[in-house]
């Protein structure tokens, strides 16, 4: 029956409909569903892993032990999973691994933008682009039968455009048949990676790489769709049906495996086209292969390496390279309008009732630096705190009003980056900001650093009791797994105190007085201290009747302003609370920081 | 098969995911094939959000071209100004006739445009651009989450595709005990269309 699914869905459906028996990921955008979308198939087991390094070893310890297994991760969560990663390489697998990464080209909700192909290659293994939901779907099954027959992890790369777009799917299978049960053949030459038997999987590697390529010069997910001979296109995953719709006569090579290359497929291609041009997102991957292969090939002299493509830059790269013939819509039509200008932006920030903003609030007004946008007092050239950030939604308590983040670079790296600021000399206390989840991820290890080496910042761990920003998935804390099953939760306060810190205090998120007696204590304090500032997230908790200003006490000193919170607003002059978007009274925070008392 | 390029914009929380789902669903009940994307942005909660549907024959890249728009579909009025340059000339545009002034305006950091400019923004592309009370129609019936169902009814107008499949669909995506009120606001948006574009 067809399906409309999202890639995510269908790379779900196909590895559970592939025999996948074990599943593992940690979320992240644009990756998260994959899991998410798994998990609901009770006959098979999955789980949020604590970082995707560890996602990667549960999922190659399934494939060792004789049984299907999907790591699914964003493009940054390789980089977390490297090492296991390149081990799986190394080591091989028994049973099918499929290591699924989604990139995000245009940064919607990312640090960087990566191109995980070339993981790919450091990795000596073959990566497998999907170009839409329904072959996201197909992938899977091909995925797990390379593995298999090639004795190697197979990545499928997806991308935010793969992942979140929803289109039509006929699932042609049902699942295989997964009821072998798991057995481990011991062999240490294989899986014990002393020097003396990682020299001998060496060359085994090469030679799978060899046979690899060998195998894509027929492997059919590499197609030719011939058309005129004066363009010629190589290209695969999105990139592939831009390339179809703004060049609809162009002769296509589309490569669903984008790593290791046929190399005689694209010499004939090239050799029936007078043009060879490359449309790919983000890197020059398959360019500078092809260049490397001798083949004269166009690419990104004109196809943009930053960013996000999509059909309009395709477009426009190909008017200005002469890649239309002269009587091409694209070449003589004119180009479409601007937007409306001076249009106001609607920037993410941090939700009404948010269980960030009042710790935010009292490290803004203990490191003075909250200022009103457009005050006229500058704040002190030298803040009293230097914070380091974390990854989140708690990341946009770095805007104004609030101004609280001085850093944020990649998951778990506040605490380490205080520990260094600290050990560099600088005389500002310094804090580290981190979430639950976040800590948990990739934290823990810089804290254990930080009481090993006599750190004396301060911590705050952030703990609403989820991963909010990728849309509230549970963690090794909340006590539920990615099944819905309860389990064990981990105590923070348990785990901080066991590591040996001492000064370590929980307060409410939406106490205000407690949260500035804690800090400033901790902040006073000669030593490693951590504050643990706990509420639920703003998503789910009961919206209770809002809270209002009342006009005859408010003198309109802004103080309620500085907390960035989206429900307090002005018009003409006055501020007021939006109904629509206040919690009511599970939050209270603007009404313990109104100097007269004038919000009830 | 004639193709369809619809843009349905809006704020997070207002709808506007759903919505395009519930199109793209009946869409292909009808036998189109269907792509549809949403850009989201890092905000949970109050960012823009907007969606591309293509409906066709045979539909290659989810995201349209600029310009290519058939049927754009805002369900605040700003949201409709910010993709305005999107639509095909002389094609519609369906407009919620609703302010939710975006944070950054009330700190001071820009201004929300005037009806007028918006309305002149969009008549430089098309005669046929349509402002509903959608907001104040499905306040009326007492749920505002019917936005979506309302907005639903106004599009299906200008597509070929069955009273009865919208239905279906919709009340297969909204929570059981929301179906009538859904099925109300849809008939609704559908009225309200036929009144402000005879």
């Amino acid at each position: 029956m067809m399906q409309l699914l999202s890639g995510n869905e269908a790379i779900a459906l196909g590895a559970y409909h592939s025999g996948v028996r074990v599943a593992t990921a940690y979320p992240g955008t644009p990756s998260t569903e994959i899991l998410e979308s798994v998990a609901t198939f009770s006959d098979i087991y999955a789980e949020w892993s604590t970082n995707e390094k560890v996602a990667m070893e549960v999922a190659l310890g399934a494939a060792y032990a004789g049984v299907r297994a999907m790591v699914s991760m964003k493009h940054v969560g390789l980089n977390v999973a490297s090492d296991p990663f390149m081990a799986a390489s190394t080591t091989g697998v028994s049973t099918g691994l499929v290591v699924v990464v989604a990139d995000d080209p245009g940064m919607h909700s990312s640090q960087n933008e990566q191109d995980s192909r070339h993981y790919a290659r450091l990795a000596k293994i073959p990566v497998l682009e999907p170009a839409d939901s329904q072959e996201a779907y197909d992938f899977m099954a091909h995925a797990f039968t390379l593995s298999e027959e090639f004795d190697t992890p197979v990545m499928v790369r997806s991308t935010t455009r793969i992942s979140h777009s929803k289109s039509v799917v006929r699932p042609n299978r049902d699942r295989l048949a997964a009821d072998m049960p798991a057995h481990f053949q011991n062999c240490i030459a294989k899986y014990v990676m002393m020097p003396v038997f990682a020299r001998q999987r060496h060359p085994a590697m090469e030679e799978r790489l060899v046979k690899l390529a060998d195998y894509a010069e027929t492997f059919y997910l590499n197609q030719v769709f011939a058309g005129e001979s004066r363009l010629g296109i190589v290209t695969g995953g999105v990139a592939y049906h831009y390339a179809r719709e703004v060049f609809p006569k162009a002769s296509v090579l589309k490569l669903g495996m984008s790593y290791p290359l046929p190399a005689n497929l694209i010499r004939s291609f090239a050799a029936q086209v007078d043009r060879l041009v490359v449309i790919e997102e983000l890197d020059p991957f398959l360019e500078d292969l092809i260049r490397s292969l001798g083949i004269r090939v166009e690419g990104k002299d004109f196809i943009p390496r930053v960013g996000e493509l999509n059909p309009d830059i395709v477009a426009r790269a190909g008017r200005g390279s002469g890649l239309f013939d002269n009587n091409h819509n694209d070449e003589t039509t004119p180009l479409p309008p601007e937007p409306m200008p001076n249009l106001p932006p609607r920037a993410p920030l941090l939700c009404p009732g948010c269980p960030h903003t009042g710790v935010f609030y009292i490290l803004s007004s203990l490191g003075q630096r909250s200022r009103l946008p457009g005050a006229k007092e500058k704040p002190p050239a030298k803040s009293k705190l230097v914070i380091t950030g974390d990854i989140g939604c708690y990341t946009l308590g770095a805007y104004p009003p609030l101004s609280a983040m001085d850093t944020c670079a990649c998951m778990g790296a506040s605490i380490g980056k205080a520990l260094g600021m600290e050990k560099a000399g600088l005389g500002r206390k310094v804090v580290a900001v981190i979430g639950d989840s976040t800590f948990l991820h990739s934290g823990i290890t810089s804290l254990v650093d930080a009481v090993y080496n006599d750190g004396r910042l301060t911590v705050v761990i952030l703990d609403n009791g989820t991963t909010a920003m990728t849309g509230h998935q549970h963690h090794p804390g909340t006590g539920v797994s990615a099944q819905g099953r309860d389990t064990n939760a981990v105590s923070l306060e348990g785990t901080v105190r066991g590591l040996g810190i001492n000064d370590v205090t929980v307060v409410s998120a939406f106490d205000i007085k407690g949260i500035r007696t804690a800090l400033k204590s901790a902040l006073a304090a000669d030593e490693l201290s951590v504050v643990i500032v706990r509420g639920p997230c703003a998503v789910r908790i009961k919206r209770t009747t809002p809270r209002v200003i009342d006009p005859e006490k408010c003198n309109n000193c802004g103080t309620c302003r500085l907390l960035g919170c989206p429900a307090i607003r002005s018009e003409a002059g006055r501020l007021y609370i939006e109904p629509l978007l206040c919690v009511g009274e599970s939050c209270g925070i603007c009404e313990q920081v109104c100097p007269r008392g004038a919000i009830h | 098969m004639e193709k369809f390029d619809l843009l349905i914009s809006g704020v997070g929380g207002q709808g506007v995911i759903l919505a395009s789902n519930i199109v793209s669903e009946v869409a292909l009940a009808a036998g189109y094939d269907v792509k549809k994307t949403d850009t989201l942005g890092m905000a949970q909660r109050g960012g823009s959000v907007v969606s591309h549907v293509r409906l066709g024959s045979e539909v290659h890249s989810p995201l349209i071209r600029m310009g290519d728009v058939d049927i754009l579909v805002a369900f605040e009025k700003l949201e409709a100004a910010r993709w305005s340059h999107y639509l095909k000339p002389g094609k519609v545009a369906v407009i919620n006739n609703y302010a939710l002034p975006p944070f950054s305006v009330s700190l001071g950091g820009g201004v929300y445009p005037a009806d007028a400019a918006i309305m002149e923004n969009l008549k430089q592309r098309t005669e046929r651009a349509y402002f509903v009370d959608g907001t104040a129609r499905v306040e009326e019936l007492g749920n505002v989450r019917t936005l979506n169902s309302f907005l639903m009814g106004c599009v299906s107008l200008f597509l070929p595709l069955k009273i009865r499949v919208w239905q279906d669909v919709i009340a297969r995506h909204v929570p059981p005990g929301a179906q009538q009120i859904n099925a109300t606001a849809f008939s609704r948006g559908r009225k309200e269309m036929r009144r402000v574009s005879l």
